[in-house]
């Protein structure tokens, strides 16, 4: 069952790449006309297609570019010339760095009031909590990210708005510099993930083998330590792994707001400017990060359910 | 004797559109140590909650309103969270209809039983597990040192279904609510089932309350009785009075149920056949068979009974005549000519001759359909009918199925399961067809307002010739419906012939089994058709 | 009759969901009549502060903000309706179809859907407009692709529901065709979830348009749009500006009004199902 899985996980990712590859090639005229413009000489237009090696047929490119990619080498950047490589390495990084500490922030956070919504619904707690979540996956990523400007970086001026960050700082410095880009993804991936912890516990605590648990006479501890509990890890792990792989993607907006050095940022940057071999790059990258995470769900969903695990 | 529980003047209210209505509306009950009180009742009758108010406890979107419910001198009614917890379990367990829902996926079946006596600081879990295993074996559970080390979903209905009586056992309590614990079952793993509540409860001399909506079930296990009805007190008494001598006219109708038969005709020798089943195969893999070599035939105006448990094949035998899974091997041949075998090759006309009655009422017809629309289609569609002619003929088979007029305006939701069952039935016949295969249509239904659908069944039978192709694993039915029986069982057909042959002694060994495990209203059946069998084995 | 009686019973939070909705329906259609100036007109100095000719000040080159947002209304409401129309179009009609036929037409469709639903969609859409550059045709038609994936998920699940209730069953044996059954059998039983299921994929697409413009991608100027109105002010809010919040701030007040009533209207749909 799990191999299964693995081995449509990575279909997946060889369909995507090949989709990646021809949206590309369904270009109308071609890649360097198009980056050229209409008035280039045809001498440049041609050696601008050599080194694109826009010469050579389409499956062969494909393959080339593939094998490309598995050795680490991503071509140069049509902007600047620049080796894409030198250009995502310490970004994507960034970009990861970012993703995890707001990741090792909202996780915790996230279950841990889920849970206390689900077994404490409608009290006045959970209604508060759901009106937050609710206001919250309502609003743009943009718009938390600005109020949280106005209010921590020009109201009271103790984060910068503007995260920049090198290799130079100590991890105290980074951690305060991008304090508001990690807020900002961990308020809006908590309601998020907060909604359907609290769903799935909920389904759960209404399962007949629930109500056996209370006539026997367990206390509620143990009616959700143990009876709950190892039911509900499925269905929590899948939530986790699902919003983890939204909040890399999230990550885009948020950094273009605050002007961080990542990935998402190259990528906007790139499309807007056509650069078409980064723009391939780091839109796999995020796929396949996306991808991964999506798989480790489903994985971790079949291995927690109790069923599965013990087959007949 | 002294009492153990004493509910009185119990009301409790359950929450619908906004507000607290009452649902048990003042119910007095006393059990005695070591008695059996059955609770009977048809669906509505509030016997379920009941049950479980008598531990104290309501489900989501109930509450007890009032009384007292008084249990070993405590009153439970407005106890603490603590005493709740003291109790249950430990002194009165719960053996629920489901127990696939009921026992914890996660969990290994005697760590579930252990861990009620284990909590409760009545022994340690090495104790627990011998205690088990004996208890297992007493159930007569197959393999009873490992069984309790297997998952829920490894083990059997059957057999799972006894782990969770011997789990309510666990703790030895003075009360065990059985909430129809056999109803999800086969007939001959219900009196395995039936068998084991009714040793265990003699051998501890445990008090119980049984709920079921089956009389003839309750009658074997119950010392005293009560009939509920709409949350009220019908009638109550000892069992053997109750059966004998009922005072108020639901329990008598409850008692006459399946007594209605249709006539049989001896000097019958009309050979006209409209459907015949030929040599037929199916599976739905291709590999593993679902129906092997099925041969039968049903004769005009007549009625076919096939009975079967679960997965003996009947249900796919519908399929495959209809149309709905071709078969691998065979002919289906109606009105002497053989149809296409897949249901997208068969022309309208062969479409029209035969239809479908469903189980569930409440999924057979469209819920956002107007009557009118429901039962038009078919006229419309077969018929090509205006609206005029339509709407007239709408009318005359409401009527047909004796239903009023103005029902016509209505939604299926607004109707009852009975009345639901009716509108199934009339759009069958407005295509008139010369054959209906009914599919266990009366399996869902409370049993008074089944056997007003079994006589409508016959006397429309009586007016419009209609043969009837009956599936239905209940052999009340059978016997009461039907003028040929067809056995199955895995995939083919043990026996058929005519009702009177299949009734009478001696059987094939399967249809044996089958009659003799549906319960009677004789409270002595059980114990005697126990000592039969165990006589038949030692011999 | 009986949609005026469920407005009487509607609970306070989905009236204020029904008001904050028309506020933005009225503003949307009646743009030209109640906007103080023109949609493009520069009427005054850069980002000034709010006073009695422009209520809500003007923005980066000078244009009356009141002005630009409820124009902004018309514009992002307008496409991300359309938007969410033709997604639910083709998501539906295709999770029905492959629902009600079954086999390999349902096999075929639901694994390409599969694999376009691995793919993020935000850098799916990106990628894409990358090739096709920035136009609102594309815009429309790469999101309402996108995101019918979703659409379909949900609409061949709930088919599959009603597609194996006896109902179903009976039309097919009566010789239905397979419109039929769509129209008649189906559709009107999935209506409660797939309205609620629009309110909710209307939200996604309004915000994620939205969050397009602002990364600049999305609807170009100078067409008044609230995600591309927050891009173009934004820079002002480190000098306490803080004209970038109204837009954003408009986006969130329509989002949240549609949220109120789905939550209100999931409600009924699950108490209705027993």
């Amino acid at each position: 069952m799990v191999a299964k899985r693995l081995a449509l996980g990575l279909l997946t990712l060889i369909i995507i790449s090949l989709l990646i590859f021809l949206g590309v090639e369904l270009l109308p005229g071609d890649v360097a006309e198009a980056i050229l413009g209409q008035s280039a000489l045809p001498e440049t237009v041609a050696a601008f297609r050599k080194e694109l090696k826009l010469d050579l047929p389409a499956h062969i490119r494909y393959f080339s570019w593939l094998g490309d990619l598995a050795k680490g080498e991503f071509g140069n950047s049509l902007a600047n010339g620049r080796p894409i490589a030198d250009l995502i390495g310490w970004r994507f990084s960034n970009t990861l760095f970012l993703a995890t500490v707001a990741a090792l922030i909202a996780v915790p956070v996230a279950i841990i009031l889920g849970i206390l919504a689900a077994l404490y619904r409608n009290s006045l707690f959970d209604r508060l909590i759901s009106m937050a979540t609710l206001s919250t996956i309502s609003f743009p990523e943009f718009f938390v990210a600005y109020i949280l400007i106005a209010l921590l970086s020009v109201q009271i001026i103790i984060f910068p708005s503007i995260s920049n960050i090198n290799e130079q700082m100590s991890l105290f410095e980074k951690i305060h510099a991008i304090f508001l880009p990690c807020l900002t993804l961990t308020l809006v991936v908590v309601a998020h993930m907060m909604r359907q912890t609290r769903a799935a516990i909920i389904n759960i605590m209404a399962s007949p083998f629930i109500e056996m648990a209370r006539l026997k006479g367990l206390n509620r501890t143990r009616i959700i330590v143990l009876h709950a509990f190892p039911n509900a890890l499925s269905p929590v792990i899948n939530v986790v792994a699902i919003n983890l792989a939204y909040l890399v993607v999230g990550v885009v907006v948020v950094e273009v707001v605050f002007v961080y050095p990542g990935l998402g940022q190259l990528l906007v940057d790139s499309v807007s400017k056509r650069d078409i071999p980064v723009v391939q790059a780091s839109g796999l990258i995020f796929a396949t990060v996306y991808i991964g995470l999506n798989l480790l769900a489903d994985v971790l969903s079949i291995i927690s359910n109790p069923r599965l695990r013990n087959p007949k | 004797m002294g009492k153990i529980l004493d509910i009185k003047n119990l009301k409790i209210e359950g929450y619908s559109n906004e507000k607290w209505v009452e649902i048990v509306h003042g119910i007095d009950l006393t059990l005695d140590k070591g008695e059996v009180l059955g609770l009977i009742g048809e669906s509505g009758a509030g016997k379920s909650t009941i049950g479980l108010a008598s531990m104290a406890y309501t489900r989501q979107g109930c509450r007890i309103a009032s009384g007292s419910i008084v249990f070993d001198g405590m009153e439970l009614f407005g106890a603490s969270k603590e005493t709740f917890r003291k109790i249950r379990g430990s002194r009165i367990a719960y053996v629920a209809q489901s127990a696939a829902a009921s026992f914890n996926p996660a969990h290994r079946l005697i760590k579930q039983y252990a861990e009620a006596p284990v909590q409760h600081g009545l022994m340690d879990f090495a104790e627990a597990e011998q205690k088990a295993i004996d208890i297992y074996r007493r159930l007569l559970l197959p393999d009873p040192e490992k069984i309790g080390y297997r998952y829920p979903h490894q083990v059997s209905g059957g057999q799972l279904q006894r782990a969770m009586v011997a789990m309510a056992m666990s703790c030895q309590p003075d009360i065990i609510v059985f909430d129809e614990p056999t109803t999800a079952l086969d007939v001959t793993t219900q009196i395995e089932v039936l068998a084991a509540i009714k040793h265990i409860t003699e051998q501890f001399d445990m008090a119980a309350i049984y709920i079921t909506h089956d009389l003839a079930v309750v009658a074997q296990l119950a010392d005293r009785i009560m009939v509920l009805r709409y949350g009220n007190l019908v009638e109550e008494g000892e069992a053997r009075t109750l059966l004998d001598n009922p005072k108020e006219a639901y329990t008598k109708d409850l008692l006459s149920v399946r007594t209605f038969r249709k006539p049989t005709d001896q000097n019958d020798h009309n050979q006209n056949i409209i459907l015949k089943v030929q040599d037929v195969s199916a599976s739905y893999t291709g590999k593993e068979m679902v129906l092997e070599d099925i041969n039968l035939k049903i004769r005009r105006g007549k009625t076919v009974a096939l009975v079967g448990e679960s997965g003996s094949g009947k249900s796919t035998l519908a399929r495959v005549i209809t149309g709905l899974l071709p078969p691998l091997q065979g002919q289906i041949i109606f009105e002497g000519k053989e149809l296409p075998p897949d249901l997208k090759s068969r022309n309208r006309e062969h479409l029209r001759q035969m239809q479908m009655i469903y189980q569930m009422p409440d999924t057979a017809v469209n819920p956002r359909q107007k009557i009118r629309k429901i039962i038009g289609r078919p006229l419309s569609f077969y018929f090509g009918m205006d609206r005029k002619k339509r709407e007239n003929r709408i009318i005359e088979l409401l009527e047909m199925t004796e239903l009023p007029e103005k029902y016509i305006e209505r939604y299926p939701g607004e109707l009852s399961g009975g009345e639901k069952q009716r509108i199934c039935i009339a759009r069958a016949l407005a295509a008139n067809p010369n054959l209906i295969i009914c599919d266990e249509v009366t399996s869902a239904l409370d049993q008074l307002v089944a056997e007003e659908i079994l006589k409508l069944l016959q006397r429309l039978q009586n007016e419009l010739g209609v043969s009837y192709l009956f599936i239905t694993h209940d052999l009340a039915t059978v016997k009461a419906i039907s003028d040929e029986i067809v056995v199955m069982l895995q995939g083919r057909i043990v026996e058929q012939g005519e009702k009177q042959e299949i009734l009478t002694p001696p059987h094939h060994e399967y249809t044996d089994l089958l009659l003799s495990s549906v319960p009677e209203m004789n409270p002595d059946w059980l114990d005697n058709l126990l000592a039969e069998r165990q006589a038949a084995q030692s011999l | 009759m009986a949609f005026f009686k469920l407005l009487r019973q509607s609970p306070l939070s989905a009236r204020i969901g029904m008001a904050m909705i028309l506020i933005n329906i009225a503003a949307a259609i009646f743009a030209p009549v109640i906007a103080p100036y023109g949609e493009t007109e520069v009427v005054g100095d850069v980002w000034l502060s709010a006073s009695k000719d422009h209520l809500l000040g003007t923005d980066h080159i000078g244009r009356d903000m009141l002005t630009r947002l409820i124009y902004g209304a018309r514009n992002t409401i307008a496409i991300a309706f359309v938007t969410t129309m033709l997604s639910f179009l083709i998501g539906s009609i295709s999770g029905f179809f492959a629902a009600t036929i079954g086999g390999w037409t349902d096999l075929t469709l639901s694994r390409v859907i599969d694999i376009l639903m691995a793919f993020p969609t935000l850098i799916f859409a990106l990628m894409v407009l990358s090739v096709t550059g920035t136009s609102i045709t594309a815009l429309i038609f790469v999101i309402a692709v996108l995101d019918s994936t979703r659409v379909y998920r949900l609409s061949r699940a709930v088919a599959m529901d009603i597609e194996v209730m006896e109902f179903c069953e009976a039309a097919r044996l009566r010789g239905e065709r397979t419109w039929w059954l769509m129209r008649h059998e189906i559709l009107p039983n999935a209506m409660p979830p797939l309205v609620a299921e629009f309110g909710l994929r209307f939200c996604f697409v309004f915000l994620f348009i939205a969050a397009l413009s602002f990364l600049g991608l999305g609807i170009q100027p100078p067409t008044a749009d609230w995600g591309g109105m927050v891009r173009e002010n934004a820079g002002a809010i480190t000098f306490g500006i803080f004209t970038a919040l109204w837009p954003a701030g408009a986006i969130a007040f329509l989002t949240v009004g549609v949220n109120l009533i789905v939550d209100w209207f999931l409600h009924i749909a699950s108490g209705l199902k027993d």
